[in-house]
């Protein structure tokens, strides 16, 4: 049985905080279609396309009928788990700072045998559920968990490596206005965060939600503009060094393309206030966090960036914003190289038009903010990298894996 | 014999005599910025970037980059900031009349009534009771309307509520009257524009604009300080940044005030 986490008790400045160290990364290209899978929580196998016959690990011929044709697919997830190994003393940094450490051998369904990290409610002889998981390293890594549901699962002690788990953690979400915002601290409260710091742009502006928000227990509201350097690192100078899930929801929507926008300023705007705003946050949370990694059950564990899914490919109405979440996207995937030494996960959640102001004359289906919140939640109980919120932005996700070119297109 | 008058003006300036007040705000992210619909283009509120300060991107000196609009913080509007004055002569800051940014100012304090009523509009008889008191309004002078809207802050100075912004400001008449009867320079409030936060239903819309800048007049607004002043006898110095074509601009705005009043 898993025991329950214990709320984290305060740090005594005696102690050095413990440096972030990471598990082996050194991977195969090819094994890199499992690193896929795991972003998007996707259990994915090797399986030949001439013989059917799964294989793992990684290979690039066949072992059964030596076909070079081994694509990545979606493998059945059921196993027995025939062996396990507690590793007491481990050779490597990472796993003798976490001994003692269980692994075990998975007989899967659809054939292979896999090593595994075991969820501590596994036993020998049983069956499991499999998974892909990035590890501290960013890494995929198979784990096995019970088939059934069991108690306080989720705190597993091992599970919680592979994860970002709100519960227990503190958390910035950087805009209590929007829609998305909101809904995003009222999900994270209830999946357990121990308390939400809420950024206030533009202060001097009323708005309706702000006292049911400030009523939130374990809620704070901060004045917070992304665009304004100093805003940021002024709050980063107070917040920083306990900040375990940063959740940047900043967004900024108008309409129109290139040539169908009067004038510069809406460009501008966009750019101070998601892309700088990015920048902004990286450059004071950023280090901070990538500093904590390893400190203890509410270490710093990952930063989330709620974006636009036609950051992956332009959609001409929203021309201009897809642009500027594109130059977003970008400096997501740097940040999470940055972050990656610290153990911090960078995930991005990628929605189709969020049903609100901007996008108020569009037909459904549109993205509800409370969707939006949920995948935060689900993502980061998951350990993700990429969550793809709602029907289109699903749908823009296959499209693009199909044909790029036709999408460009199709949305053009 | 104005070199002499200098001199003593000079003296009066170092011996105390002659006080300089400043009457701006400190230019801050934070400051409010007007509010328009979402869809209109904005002005930017002030955004510093830091180019380098005593480190590797420059070890021995500190210095930013600045981002805001032209009418951001404590400003200075020009006759072609309103489709009014978009025809006239030399009527934007880089061409208009240095003469111009240093004139006398009469000071009307409409603070009680402005406590009273955040929607309070200055009208023809509050301009002639002040004049009863103090005298006509000389031309060529800045009418300020002191509101005492200064000493708020933050949410308090906006005072955004049901229906946008509840500001004091000057009615359609007044402001007619002031430009065509009056022949005033300009017109300057304690408040984000020259206009009241509910200008837009006045008719014509934005009245102070309307007027004053199709007369060729100016505005200064977002000015502080303003029950330091003499309700006459100040003179105020607001020199707009050199912009090409600009529209208006940031402004140091200074008063220099005798000491009798």
């Amino acid at each position: 049985m898993t025991q329950p986490l214990s709320p984290p008790r305060k740090r005594s400045p005696l102690n050095r905080t413990l440096a972030p160290s990471q598990p082996p990364a050194a991977r195969s290209r090819t094994s890199h279609g499992f690193t896929a899978a795991a972003a998007e929580g996707r259990f994915a196998l090797q399986c030949c396309a001439h013989c059917g016959s799964f294989t793992y690990p990684a290979r690039e011929i066949c072992p059964e009928c030596l076909s070079t044709e081994l694509p990545f697919v979606e493998a059945p997830r059921g196993g027995v788990l025939v062996s396990e190994t507690t590793v007491r003393v481990p050779a490597d940094v990472y796993f003798r700072e976490r001994a003692p450490w269980r692994i075990g051998l998975v007989k899967l369904d659809c054939g292979p045998v896999m090593v595994s990290h075991l969820h501590g409610d596994c036993a020998e002889g049983e069956r499991v559920a499999m998974s892909l998981q990035l590890d501290k390293s960013g890494q995929a890594v198979a784990f096995a968990k019970p088939q059934q549901e069991t108690p306080h699962m989720q705190d597993d002690r091992q599970w919680r490596e592979m994860t970002a788990d709100p519960k227990f953690r503190r958390i910035l979400v950087t805009n209590g206005r929007s829609p998305v915002g909101l809904a995003a601290v009222e999900a994270l409260l209830k999946a357990g965060a121990r308390t939400i710091h809420v950024g206030v742009p533009e202060n001097w502006k009323p708005f309706p939600e702000e006292e049911r928000l400030r009523a939130l227990d374990g809620v704070k509201l901060v004045p917070l503009d992304l665009g304004d350097e100093r805003s940021v690192r002024d709050l980063a100078a107070d917040i920083a060094g306990k900040t375990d899930i940063l959740v940047n929801t900043a967004e900024f929507v108008r309409p129109g393309g290139l040539t169908d926008r009067q004038g510069t300023s809406f460009f501008q705007m966009e750019l101070a206030e998601t892309y700088m705003g990015l920048v902004h946050l990286a450059q004071s949370f950023g280090p901070a966090m990538r500093m904590r990694g390893a400190d203890g059950i509410d270490s710093a564990a990952a930063w989330v960036n709620v974006l636009s899914v036609y950051a992956l490919a332009n959609w001409q109405p929203f021309g201009a914003h897809a642009a500027s979440q594109a130059g977003c996207l970008a400096l997501s995937h740097c940040l999470r190289s940055e972050l990656r030494s610290g153990g911090v996960k960078v995930m991005n959640v990628f929605t189709g038009p969020i049903d609100g102001d901007w996008f108020q004359t569009l037909p459904p289906p549109k993205v509800a903010p409370r969707a939006v919140a949920d995948g935060i939640v689900s993502g980061l109980r998951q350990g993700l990298e990429e969550v793809f919120v709602g029907d289109v932005a699903q749908d823009v996700r296959r499209r693009l894996a199909a044909n790029p070119k036709a999408l460009e297109r199709e949305l053009g | 014999m104005a070199a002499t008058d200098l001199a003593a003006f000079a003296a009066a300036l170092a011996g105390g005599s002659v006080k300089v007040i400043d009457l701006t705000f400190t230019l801050s992210p934070d400051f409010p910025v007007i509010v328009l619909p979402p869809e209109f283009g904005q002005a930017s509120p002030l955004r510093i970037e830091q180019i380098s300060r005593y480190d590797a991107a420059g070890p021995g000196w500190y210095w930013n980059n600045i981002t805001l609009s032209e009418h951001t913080g404590t400003h200075f509007d020009a006759p072609i900031h309103w489709f009014t004055g978009k025809d006239l002569p030399n009527n934007a800051v880089d061409t208009m009349p240095v003469a111009d940014m240093v004139a006398p100012a009469c000071v009307i304090d409409c603070s009680a009534q402005s406590a009273a009523d955040p929607d309070f509009l200055l009208t023809i008889p509050v301009v002639e009771a002040w004049e009863a008191e103090h005298g006509r309004i000389p031309e060529r002078n800045w009418v300020l309307l002191r509101t005492d809207w200064s000493k708020r802050s933050g949410r308090d100075y906006a005072n955004l509520g049901e229906g946008g912004p509840h500001t004091p400001g000057p009615d359609s008449a007044v402001m007619r009257w002031l430009v065509e009867e009056r022949g005033i320079i300009g017109f300057g409030t304690e408040t984000i524009g020259t206009d009241a936060g509910q200008a837009a239903h006045l008719d014509p819309p934005y009245p102070a604009h309307h007027f004053l800048h199709g007369g060729g007049r100016y505005g200064l607004q977002c000015l502080r300080d303003l029950d330091k002043l003499p309700p006459t006898g100040a003179v105020i110095i607001a020199t707009p940044l050199k912009i090409i074509n600009g529209s208006g601009s940031p402004v140091r705005v200074l008063a220099l005030v005798g000491e009798t009043g």
